[in-house]
């Protein structure tokens, strides 16, 4: 058994190497927004990584989009029916996609598909020692790895949200005009009627902007801290999901709240 | 893959999110109830506003004809002034009277327009002079619980007050 001394260190080391571990995760993001003059200089570079963040994510945002809508569709219906209001279904289902579950889910599935590709491969780039091999080059790693794949990861998010949106619409609009058979005028004058571009639309815009810029810095730096071991480059790839998950959920809270506020 | 390739596809993708934020914006959104059509502007003062809320609709016969502009309150007269941002093609007479109305049970407060027989227009700066409030659902009940116990006690009980006053000021 540990004396109660040494627990007591070994408490107050944990607390140091966080804060430490901050402090180093905020000078990264200084350092990648420092360096990002390179993003408007080379913008082939920023294109190549929206291609492997953004294009290649498409089709699970998209699919996930689909079957979010439908089953808010269905769960919705099974709500409102009970006070005899099916007509706001379009407008429950566009709500809740544009201002709460396009943004997070998006960054969720973000994190989990572009945030542990990001990270893994720029861990296995320290791990092959690329990393130190273009600096011994004279070639700046944080510009020229981490600050096109930081703007790349910028730009997807957005849009991968808004298409998450659009997609989740149409899909409450098949359950809900299609399959169900609520009015189609209703749906969508319901809908028009109740949601504000800038309230509810460019507010999901503005979240999707952060959480992208949350998730993309996690892997980054989850990546670049990465032990040059597999080991480390597997850990780092987990913790990738786990902090850029719960950052996406904590920050959403705070601008929730931030946006009801005003 | 080719440079050109994949600025080709990601063109494509960037362009797809513009076009999903467009079909928000007008397929889901109010963008497409935006009017930019000109406008004049008249002011109406108002004992009790209600719930009505800056951009609710302004209609008159069903038909919505401008927005809500701003709501203030005029420490001077002591009411509520809300400004209204008509569109030019529709006139209505100086004599015009506008009140706060309630689409449905519970939907959102609107203002309408009465148009009155005047042979003046009302042009920008104008105030509406014959106005009438929103009707407060508390204020309502309270009266009609106070005239239903009133009935009940028999004769001696004070009178009930007469049905909601229309609070049309000059």
């Amino acid at each position: 058994m540990r004396s109660p001394v040494l627990s007591i260190a070994a408490l107050g080391k944990r607390v140091r190497q966080r804060i430490t571990g901050l402090g180093a995760f905020m000078r990264l993001a200084g350092g990648i927004l420092a360096r990002s003059g390179i993003a408007l200089r080379r913008p082939g570079l920023v294109s190549q990584q929206v291609h492997f963040i953004g294009n290649y994510s498409l089709l699970i945002i998209a699919v996930s989009g689909l079957f979010v809508g439908f089953v808010l569709g269905l769960q919705g219906y099974y709500t409102l029916n009970r006070y005899g209001s099916e007509e706001a279904l379009g407008l429950l289902v566009a709500l809740s996609l544009t201002r709460e579950l396009g943004p997070v889910v998006t960054a969720l599935l973000f994190a989990g598909r572009a945030g542990t590709s990001l990270t893994a491969e720029i861990g296995l780039m320290k791990a092959g020692e690329q990393l130190a091999a273009m600096e011994v080059m004279a070639v700046d790693p944080i510009r020229r790895v981490l600050v096109p794949r930081f703007w790349g990861g910028v730009i997807a998010m957005p849009v991968l949200a808004a298409v998450f949106s659009m997609v989740g619409v149409i899909g409450g609009w098949i359950v809900g005009v299609l399959l169900i058979g609520i009015d189609p005028g209703a749906f969508w004058s319901q809908m028009q009627n109740g949601v504000d571009v800038f309230d509810d639309i460019l507010n999901g815009v503005i979240k999707s902007v952060v959480f992208g810029i949350a998730v993309t810095l996690v892997a980054l730096h989850a990546g670049w801290t990465a032990k040059a071991t597999p080991e480390g480059v597997s850990r780092a790839t987990t913790r990738t999901v786990v902090s850029g998950s719960l950052l996406v959920l904590g920050l959403d809270f705070v601008l929730t709240a931030l946006m009801f506020s005003s | 893959m080719t440079r050109e390739k994949t600025d080709f596809w990601v063109g494509l993708f960037v362009l797809l999110g513009a076009i999903a934020l467009v079909f928000l914006a007008l397929r889901a959104g109010n963008m497409s109830s935006f009017s930019f059509a000109p406008t004049y502007q008249v002011k109406a003062h108002f004992d009790n506003l209600g719930g009505l809320k800056v951009r609710a609709p302004v209609k008159s016969s069903g038909v919505v004809v401008g927005r809500v502009a701003s709501i203030d309150f005029d420490n001077q007269r002591y009411q509520a002034v809300a400004t209204l941002d008509l569109e030019k093609q529709f006139e209505f007479p100086s004599d015009s009277s506008a009140s706060i109305l309630t689409s449905g049970l519970l939907g959102e407060q609107y203002i309408g327009i009465t148009p009155g027989g005047d042979d003046k227009m009302l042009a920008q700066g104008n105030e509406i002079q014959f106005t009438q409030s929103a009707v407060v659902l508390e204020e309502l009940i309270s009266k009609f619980l106070y005239s239903s116990a009133s009935k009940e006690g028999g004769g001696n009980a004070a009178p009930a007050p007469e049905g909601a006053p229309a609070k049309t000021q000059p």
